[in-house]
């Protein structure tokens, strides 16, 4: 599904990946772990189409197309779905407003008809309760005002209504508290699908209690210095990144 | 540039201005005297520093004797917002009654056009006209007190709270142009009363004229008074309004001012705080696009202790538009305890679009709270992104994002038909897309 080839990307002058090479399949869930600044949330943030990045040298293949050559908004359209690690407020536009533009523009890229607003309003009662939400929530304005674990359930309620093909939760877990945890987690299960696949940045074992990788990999450094299966998250949490670090020169 | 005005003044004076009661003569006398020595604003009054009248001053407006109309209510339907709303309509100039529908209003509520008022309670009018809106030192003010012709007044008694809106529409089409319009307004909310204006302008053709409009606003002892003020002037033409209010003790005025039409527009609304506790919220919106130009001043004085002021203005622009916001605000020695704010943010969809904007605050009294703050900017890159990311195309994302910025000042609209009728119109215009 994914290919990601000796990807190398700056921010400004200051190159963040190094030459990054990951291939993801259908049905897999991949944890992207490594210390601060190692480059995990750029790498999820050039994925979605961030415009702050810039991509020197390398390739990205989703679905047999050229990732960097499309817009966000074709990458969203195609199945791309970034959870943010700091979910930005739009106020003046309600929830259920920007929820169903976003839903329609997917619908319309597959050639499909748009839905009203009340035949969205039947879908919403369901997606809500993937991530146990109340659906007041959907009259107030995107983000604005909510607390840092209604940002991320209302991350994940997106997530639910676009149902991605590749979703990257980028950081899902900071920030909340262990019952927010759960919910956020318990959601992510609840959409995963043999067709789709995740790949979950963090940089905390916890959140891969509830959402077990099939790969973990350590970045650190703007490179991949590790990987392994879920017991190297295990491994991790009990003993730090710093083993990994040395040997690989980072 | 005034000169050409003498001859019409005479004219006026002779045939028509005459009339009425026989200190109003004697008043637009006075008051075009003083238009004469005054001349036209120029770039070198700091008051009109932004903003140059010169496309009014080197034309002559006529005022003329508008016919009766034969516009129907169906084709105002697009701008009266709320038909249960009570209304007043005038189509250039003109008062039209088959258009209106006040009857209403509780009957202890007196409503008018002010021609019929200077007939029926000349005395009333004589107390109240001009008593806020002085010209001594404006030279629009004066040329309307010069050549009024007709408007509205309002008088509310002692407590009465008047339920529904009072819409005062003013329609131009494409019969006035090359006329001048100078409506007036008078309210008077007594002690404890409550009313809310609407006060709306509204061009339907393509027609070159000037709009230059009067309001006197007092506000007594616990009155309320909301004026929203909604200029949609047409394209090519020219808008002043000036609103004079005055406070009483623990009084509340809200003001909003709309601005989306008229090829240069300038709107004043200028408040005294005379007595404690009194609160003025100014609030506006002005949507500019290709060589539009809208000027907004707002001047409030502190004039009493403990008395509070709130702006917030935000002006979205396109094309070559300019928009100028000046916020005065004065604090008079004596008014300890004041409590003011003024914000004012524009958003530039253009490169070429331009704001200039000054905030100007004179604080004479040391116990005080007063802030202010401007921001000009464009649309921020990282909610785009967070749009785009989820799979709204960007002109939709840039769509939204505009109308979010507006929607932040639309929410101060406290008339529920009022705040739907704009959200959509600003919503419809940016995003080209349908709000249900």
């Amino acid at each position: 599904m994914l290919k990601i080839t000796d990807l190398h990307a700056s921010a400004g002058d200051k190159e963040i990946l190094k030459g990054i090479s990951l291939t993801i399949n259908a049905g897999e869930v991949h944890a992207i772990m490594g210390p601060n600044g190692s480059g995990k949330s750029t790498l999820a943030q050039i994925i979605a189409g961030h415009p702050g990045y810039e991509v020197t040298s390398g390739s990205i293949e989703y679905d047999g197309q050229d990732l960097l050559e499309m817009e966000a908004e074709e990458r969203a359209q195609a199945g791309v779905f970034l959870a943010f690690q700091y979910p930005v407020e739009i106020p003046g536009v309600t929830n259920a407003y920007f929820l169903r533009a976003a839903y329609n523009e997917l619908r319309k890229a597959k050639g499909e008809d748009e839905v009203d607003p009340i035949e969205f309003l039947d879908i919403m009662e369901e997606k809500l309760k993937v991530v146990e939400m109340d659906a007041t929530m959907m009259q107030r304005s995107v983000n604005a005002g909510f607390s840092g674990g209604e940002k991320k359930r209302n991350e994940i309620l997106q997530m639910a209504v676009l149902e991605p093909k590749l979703a990257v939760l980028d950081e899902t877990d900071s920030g909340l508290d262990i019952d927010a945890l759960r919910i956020v987690a318990e959601g992510v299960n609840k959409l995963k699908k043999p067709t789709n696949a995740t790949i979950v940045v963090t940089h905390y074992q916890r959140l891969l209690n509830y959402i077990v990788p099939d790969f973990v990999h350590v970045l650190a450094g703007g490179r991949i210095i590790k990987s392994g299966g879920k017991e190297l998250a295990h491994e991790l949490e009990a003993k730090g990144y710093d083993w990994l670090l040395e040997p690989a020169g980072v | 540039m005034t000169a050409p005005y003498a001859d019409q003044f005479a004219a006026f004076a002779a045939n028509g201005g005459g009339e009425g009661p026989s200190w109003l003569p004697a008043l637009r006398q006075q008051a075009f005297e003083r238009f004469a020595a005054l001349g036209f604003p120029t770039t070198r009054d700091e008051d009109w520093h932004f903003t140059s009248v010169t496309p009014i001053a080197e034309r002559t407006f006529k005022v003329v004797k508008p016919a009766p109309t034969a516009l129907t209510l169906s084709d105002l339907e697009p701008w009266l917002v709320d038909e249960s709303w009570h209304r007043l309509v005038f189509v250039n100039g003109r008062f039209e009654p088959v258009l209106s529908n006040f009857a209403g209003l509780p009957a202890d509520v007196q409503v008018s056009t002010l021609s019929e008022a200077l007939r029926e309670e000349p005395a009333w009018v004589q107390q109240h006209l001009g008593a806020l809106a002085g010209f001594d030192r404006a030279a629009f003010t004066a040329m309307n007190t010069a050549f009024m012709q007709d408007g509205v007044v309002v008088r509310v008694p002692k407590g009465e709270v008047v339920e529904a809106p009072l819409h005062i529409l003013h329609v131009a089409d494409a019969q006035v142009n090359g006329a001048a319009i100078h409506p007036r307004l008078l309210v008077v909310a007594e002690p404890l009363a409550q009313v809310q204006l609407v006060e709306s302008y509204v061009g339907l053709g393509s027609a070159t004229y000037l709009v230059n409009a009067v309001a006197e606003v007092s506000v007594g002892n616990g009155a309320r008074v909301d004026h929203y003020k909604l200029q949609r002037e047409g394209s090519d033409a020219f808008h002043v309004g000036t609103a004079q209010v005055t406070q009483g003790r623990d009084s509340i005025y809200h003001s909003f001012s709309f601005a989306s039409g008229a090829a240069l527009s300038r709107t004043n609304i200028y408040t005294k705080l005379a007595a404690t506790g009194s609160e003025a919220r100014l609030n506006g919106l002005y949507v500019l696009d290709g060589a539009q130009h809208a000027d907004h001043q707002t001047f409030v004085e502190h004039l009493a202790e403990a008395c509070a002021s709130r702006e917030l203005y935000k002006g979205i622009l396109d094309g070559e538009s300019h928009g100028v916001f000046n916020g005065k605000v004065y604090v008079d020695p004596i008014a300890q305890k004041t409590d003011g704010k003024q914000t004012n943010k524009a958003l530039l969809l253009s490169e070429k679009a331009r704001v200039d904007t000054k905030p100007q605050l004179e604080i004479f009294a040391d116990d005080v709270k007063c802030t202010h703050g401007a921001t000009i900017g464009r649309l921020e890159e990282l909610p785009l992104f967070y749009l785009k990311s989820r799979g709204i195309g960007a002109d939709n994302a840039r769509a939204l994002l505009t109308y979010a910025f507006a929607a932040e000042v639309l929410e101060t609209i406290e008339i529920d038909a009022l705040r739907v009728a704009l959200e959509k119109a600003v919503f419809e215009r940016f995003t080209h897309l349908r709000m249900e």
